[in-house]
């Protein structure tokens, strides 16, 4: 046996086998090397997640301008977010009618697609690496790509709206189409989902289908009857994950339209954003970032709690 | 004290970054072909030279730079604590376990705003702004997506091999290292490319600790470079077009490594 350990194990603890707790020590430095192997998590949640949230809770009932100590002011900055602040209310809206667009439409397109792949057509690779591109490109470089494609004057869309004799809008730069413009290009990244959808669709047992086809089901009858309920733990999935990134857009908002024009695209987050490390109300942004929590938090639960009622797993009914 | 020279770098950062803006501005105007009606679909001539006008004229190959070592050690930072946290998670009981498992899967839905402006505050006492290590030091302590996931892959390996190399008398270190690491490789290579696709185009991260333009990341730079003159399309996609580039690059080689350990994970119920 050459052990190069400080700690002699004893011989039979070797023999026995590890998943049995036979020994009531080795069952204790098991404990100890777990704590051991995660403590780069705890230590990490400690520092960066929950010291800041206990934190951040206490900043939001206080005046903090991040300079001078802050100062105790009670409900105040929940009052006065939800009583007098326009731009509170203007920004809640603008972020809910974005997820409520952008996540329902981006994941039908990409389930779209998914369907497409799945069904095996020649080039099958070349397409899903087209589609996934865009998932893959992401950040400051994409939205200059979008603000040239929404250019009035020289941009692709209008160009191309140009010559069928179409006087295209102003996109991001006109208040009404604003907003809309963004929630268009967020489907920019549907190809994310996409492996999401193409791994779901993969592990549909190809029997149920067989058996639906000898009971006569025709092509949307299988659809609707074997593929989407058996879909309905991918289509959870991405939902929740789509609804907390969509609520959280912050990139496109700073980069392409500086919340405007008009406020109608001051996402919730950039408000925030702004409130922080432009105006350095800390105080407000903190208590602004929890009513983010618990709206975040709401939907996500709305959507665990009715889950109950359409999602279907497997091995539930034997 | 810490305070003041926030102020004394914002305001100099001010003077510094209009002067730029008014030196670029009056470097770079000479575009008059992007407004040209109707819209040549093939330049003529093709300027290839705003590739390299474009690298010139802005600090570009630095900002490149800055980013590539920021990604690069947040990569690093990033395998090492999530490998060791997945695998503790993956093969060992204990009293809590669970708890702190389903804890960690939680926080994924924490917006990060929550924890944004402590955290600023607390390396802002550390007298971190201004580098990259609040960028890069985070790496270090585990993500929950990543963690969740490389468990996930841990969880089909057979657990033989383990034991048998535990009775040859190897410690849980070297099990990890000489066992678990080799048959991880696919999984280690998808958590590599999503960690330098985040890394990469961070923009937030960037943004709030970074304000000298010598330390920018590209997206800090080409946002910068957005605001100087929003004009300058041909250089603005240049750059853009060449921020992409690495990102595509490495999804074409790690196309089938990602594709086969989302299958893998299980995210299906």
């Amino acid at each position: 046996m050459a052990t190069d350990q400080k700690k002699p194990i004893h011989k039979n603890d070797n023999q026995s086998v590890h998943r049995k707790k036979s020994w009531w020590n080795s069952s204790r430095k098991e404990t100890l090397t777990f704590y051991l192997l995660i403590s780069p998590w705890i230590l990490g949640f400690l520092f960066f997640i929950g010291g800041p949230m206990i934190a951040s809770l206490y900043f939001s009932f206080t005046n903090w301008d991040l300079f001078t100590s802050p100062k105790w002011v009670g409900f105040d900055n929940y009052v006065y977010a939800f009583t007098k602040d326009p731009l509170f209310k203007q920004s809640i809206k603008v972020t809910l009618i974005y997820s409520l667009f952008s996540v329902p439409i981006g994941m039908v397109a990409s389930l779209l697609i998914a369907l497409l792949l799945h069904q095996g057509v020649r080039g099958m690779r070349v397409f899903r690496t087209i589609f996934y591109l865009p998932a893959v490109v992401s950040g400051v470089s994409v939205m200059v790509l979008w603000m040239w494609i929404f250019n009035p004057e020289i941009g692709l869309f209008n160009t191309i709206l140009g010559y069928i004799g179409i006087q295209g809008p102003k996109w991001i730069y006109d208040p009404d189409w604003a907003l809309p413009s963004l929630i268009i290009m967020s489907l920019w990244s549907v190809g994310g989902g996409m492996v999401i959808w193409l791994a779901g669709l993969n592990s549909i047992p190809n029997y149920l289908y067989e058996v639906a086809k000898i009971d006569g089901a025709n092509a949307w009858h299988r659809f609707r009857y074997v593929t989407i309920p058996m879909l309905t733990p991918t289509i959870f999935f991405n939902l929740v994950m789509g609804i907390i990134g969509a609520l959280q857009s912050f990139g496109e908002a700073y980069v392409m339209t500086g919340g405007g024009p008009l406020n109608s695209t001051l996402f919730f987050n950039f408000y925030l954003f702004q409130k922080a490390f432009e105006h350095f109300q800390m105080g407000y942004a903190s208590a602004l970032a929890w009513v983010l929590f618990v709206i975040v938090l709401f939907f996500t639960l709305l959507v665990v709690k009715s889950s109950k009622l359409w999602v279907y797993y497997e091995g539930e009914r034997r | 004290m810490a305070v003041n020279c926030l102020y004394t770098i914002n305001i100099r950062i001010h003077c510094y970054v209009n002067s730029i803006f008014w030196m670029l501005s009056t470097a770079l105007k000479e575009s008059w072909q992007v407004f040209e009606y109707p819209v040549r679909w093939i330049p003529d001539p093709i300027r290839w030279d705003n590739f390299i006008t474009t690298f010139t004229s802005l600090p570009f190959g630095k900002w490149a730079l800055n980013t590539a070592f920021i990604t690069l050690l947040t990569i690093i930072g990033t395998l090492f604590s999530c490998t060791i946290v997945a695998y503790g998670f993956a093969r060992f009981k204990a009293r809590g376990k669970d708890v702190l498992f389903m804890l960690m899967l939680a926080t994924m839905m924490l917006p990060g705003a929550v924890t944004m402006i402590p955290v600023f505050y607390l390396f802002l006492k550390l007298e971190w702004v201004n580098t990259y290590l609040p960028l890069i030091v985070p790496s270090f302590f585990g993500n929950a997506f990543f963690i969740f996931l490389l468990r996930q892959f841990f969880l089909t390996l057979p657990i033989e091999l383990e034991e048998a190399a535990r009775i040859d008398g190897l410690n849980t270190i070297g099990i990890l290292y000489r066992i678990i690491l080799p048959l991880t490789v696919p999984a280690l290579i998808t958590v590599a490319i999503f960690q330098f696709n985040g890394a990469w185009n961070d923009f937030m991260g960037p943004l709030i600790y970074l304000n000298k333009p010598e330390l920018y990341t590209l997206s800090l730079g080409i946002n910068f470079f957005k605001n100087v003159n929003e004009t300058q399309w041909n250089f603005l996609m240049a750059a853009s077009v060449v921020t992409m580039l690495p990102s595509l690059i490495l999804f074409f080689l790690g196309q089938k490594y990602f594709v086969e350990s989302i299958t893998l994970s299980g995210i299906k119920g």
